[in-house]
């Protein structure tokens, strides 16, 4: 094993690409699950305060109006971009900007209002003719969440997780060239700066693999999920 | 049990305002089956949804038991609509879920423990007849069992009121009859109050015990359902009425009516439950020595009563027929003169030009 790991690919040891393999799962996974918890919230507050919601009410109308622009203006900026803004503040809570944990913060200020948009669509599929079942039934807000809008949507929601998921893998390319590390790291330090092609090719191999499989995995878990329609 | 008073509801969107309810009043006693009927587009849902406020008037009052609706926040306003069923026209389940978790999911709302979900569901599924469906998903299940579930959701917080948006509307004729035996079984067995909103007037018949009719966003008639059947006043009533109780002539009798040289009225008779107890007809011919045709008949059935609706031809005198129509008053029967448009070939209540006699 330890011959293996000191063995060359391309260049490199297999120990380094494993590295970094290693360390595009964890910004992915990582970043992917708080985004999912910071945009479901927001998709729920989109979707609760939207005109016709849940939630009426001149509170509800200007919560909406902050929400929908903080995801717009986020969500208009390039990700390369957002990544170098934000460095004093990455640094000012991770004390660094260099490292996969510190890329979370770029990651994750990136992923969640796309996630939020694209939960909110799916939360919009949830017919309301349900929502009007649930009030009817006396449920409050909080209940029409959990034992309504969210589990008739949960299905649409895992599959638009997956395309966020391709969306955060792209981007944690970017996020490693500045200090993140990861398969995007590799490609650009070795395959582009270096003129190591095969090894840009691996790594592109490798991402290609990565994308099929959360696709697979995406469309596996909604299909079960929506079972029984 | 429900005291809507002169409520007024206008929704207003960029530029157009719909007026969908104006100073509307109905009140709904304590185990009727209370019956709106109306076109699309009457107030009608606007109107039910006032009684478990998924609507809010902009003027008047809403009182259910006694308790009036805009003073009721947050919880309060949950814990009232427990009190209030509500079956929806596209039954609003949980498509991909089991029969028994939509039953279980307002028990599930309101804490209760494991053991009593599963007796209560058990209890309402058991009176739906739907027992043996209690692991189905939803999506496999016919409409008419889906509106069951429907049903057995709504009563399973054991309500007091039920309401029912369009509850047979997207069902055939067959199974709407069930789903309406249904619907009256769960008023004469648990007591329940039921509102109803429908466009079929078959809904009304069957089991309504009042109606009123809606359009343009006011209540234009009221009363006991045989009344309205038997005395209908506006034009829209009228209409529905016909849509259950055919009192045309057949297309192919015109010529026969007109065929008839003699002098003669047509006369439009209904019997109401037994307001009746003579043999009027036959009196018609023996007693009052007319001839007499029918050109159409029909016999209806609502609630535990019948009613019948005659179209006749009285041959004879102008005198002679005369006389008969004060005996036909006299004996308790409606009697409605019609004419006969020879235009148009319809039947007018009101002479045309051209009159038959």
């Amino acid at each position: 094993m330890e011959d293996f790991l000191n063995s060359k690919v391309f260049g490199i040891k297999w120990s380094r690409l494993l590295l970094n393999c290693q360390q595009t799962l964890y910004m992915v996974g990582w970043a992917l699950l708080i985004g999912t918890f910071i945009g479901l919230i927001l998709a729920l507050i989109l979707v609760l305060t939207r005109k016709g919601g849940v939630v009426q009410g001149k509170a509800a109308r200007i919560i909406y109006s902050i929400v929908n622009a903080y995801v717009n203006v986020v969500r208009s900026v390039p990700f390369v971009i957002l990544l170098v803004t934000i460095m004093p503040f990455t640094r000012a809570i991770m004390g660094t900007t260099i490292g996969s944990t510190a890329a979370l913060v770029p990651l994750v200020i990136y992923i969640s209002p796309y996630l939020a948009r694209l939960i909110e669509n799916s939360l919009l599929e949830c017919s309301p003719g349900i929502i009007e079942a649930a009030k009817a039934m006396g449920a409050n807000t909080r209940q029409v969440i959990r034992y309504f809008l969210v589990p008739e949507t949960l299905g649409s929601m895992v599959l638009a997780l997956t395309t966020g998921a391709i969306g955060l893998l792209g981007a944690s390319a970017m996020a490693g060239y500045v200090g993140g590390g990861g398969i995007g790291d590799l490609a650009l330090t070795y395959g582009y700066e270096k003129m190591n092609t095969p090894l840009m090719i691996l790594t592109v191999v490798i991402l290609v693999v990565f994308v099929q499989l959360i696709q697979l995995l995406g469309g596996a878990i909604s299909r079960k999920l929506r079972a029984h329609r | 049990m429900i005291d809507i008073e002169h409520v007024s509801k206008t929704f207003r969107e960029k530029k157009t305002e719909v007026r969908a309810l104006r100073d509307v009043s109905i009140h709904v006693g304590r185990g009727e089956i209370y019956g709106i009927v109306g076109f699309s587009g009457a107030g009608k849902s606007t109107l039910i949804r006032l009684v478990n406020r998924l609507e809010t008037p902009d003027e008047g009052t809403v009182r259910v038991a006694g308790e009036e609706l805009s003073a009721l926040k947050g919880n309060a306003l949950h814990a009232m609509r427990r009190r209030i069923g509500m079956v929806f026209q596209q039954f609003n389940l949980l498509e991909g879920k089991t029969v028994y978790h939509n039953v279980a999911i307002p028990l599930i709302l309101e804490h209760r423990s494991k053991a009593e979900i599963e007796k209560r569901v058990a209890e309402v599924l058991d009176f739906v007849e739907l027992s043996d469906k209690r692991d189905a998903y939803v999506s496999q299940l016919s409409g008419g069992q889906k509106q069951r579930v429907g049903i057995a959701r709504a009563l399973a917080t054991s309500p007091e009121i039920l309401l029912c948006d369009e509850a047979t509307s997207a069902l055939d004729p067959q199974t709407t009859e069930s789903i309406l035996k249904l619907l009256k079984r769960v008023n004469e067995e648990m007591g329940i109050t039921i509102l109803l909103i429908t466009h079929q007037m078959q809904v009304i018949q069957m089991i309504c015990d009042r109606v009123a009719v809606m359009e343009h966003g006011q209540v234009v008639e009221e009363g006991e359902v045989l009344e309205v059947f038997g005395r209908p006043k506006e034009e829209v009533t009228k209409r529905f009425v016909r849509t259950v109780i055919n009192d045309q002539v057949p297309e192919t009798f015109y010529d026969t009516i007109r065929a008839e040289n003699r002098h003669y009225r047509l006369e439009q008779l209904k019997f109401i439950g037994d307001s009746v107890n003579e043999p009027v007809i036959a009196n018609l011919c023996r007693r009052e020595g007319l001839e007499v045709n029918i050109i159409g008949a029909n016999i209806s059935q609502m609630q535990g009563s019948m009613m019948s609706v005659f179209i006749l031809q009285l041959i004879g005198e102008t005198e002679q027929i005369e006389a008969a129509e004060a005996y036909i008053d006299g004996s308790g029967a409606l009697r409605q003169r019609l004419f006969i448009d020879w235009d148009s070939r319809t039947i007018t209540e009101i002479p045309a030009g051209k009159g038959a006699d």
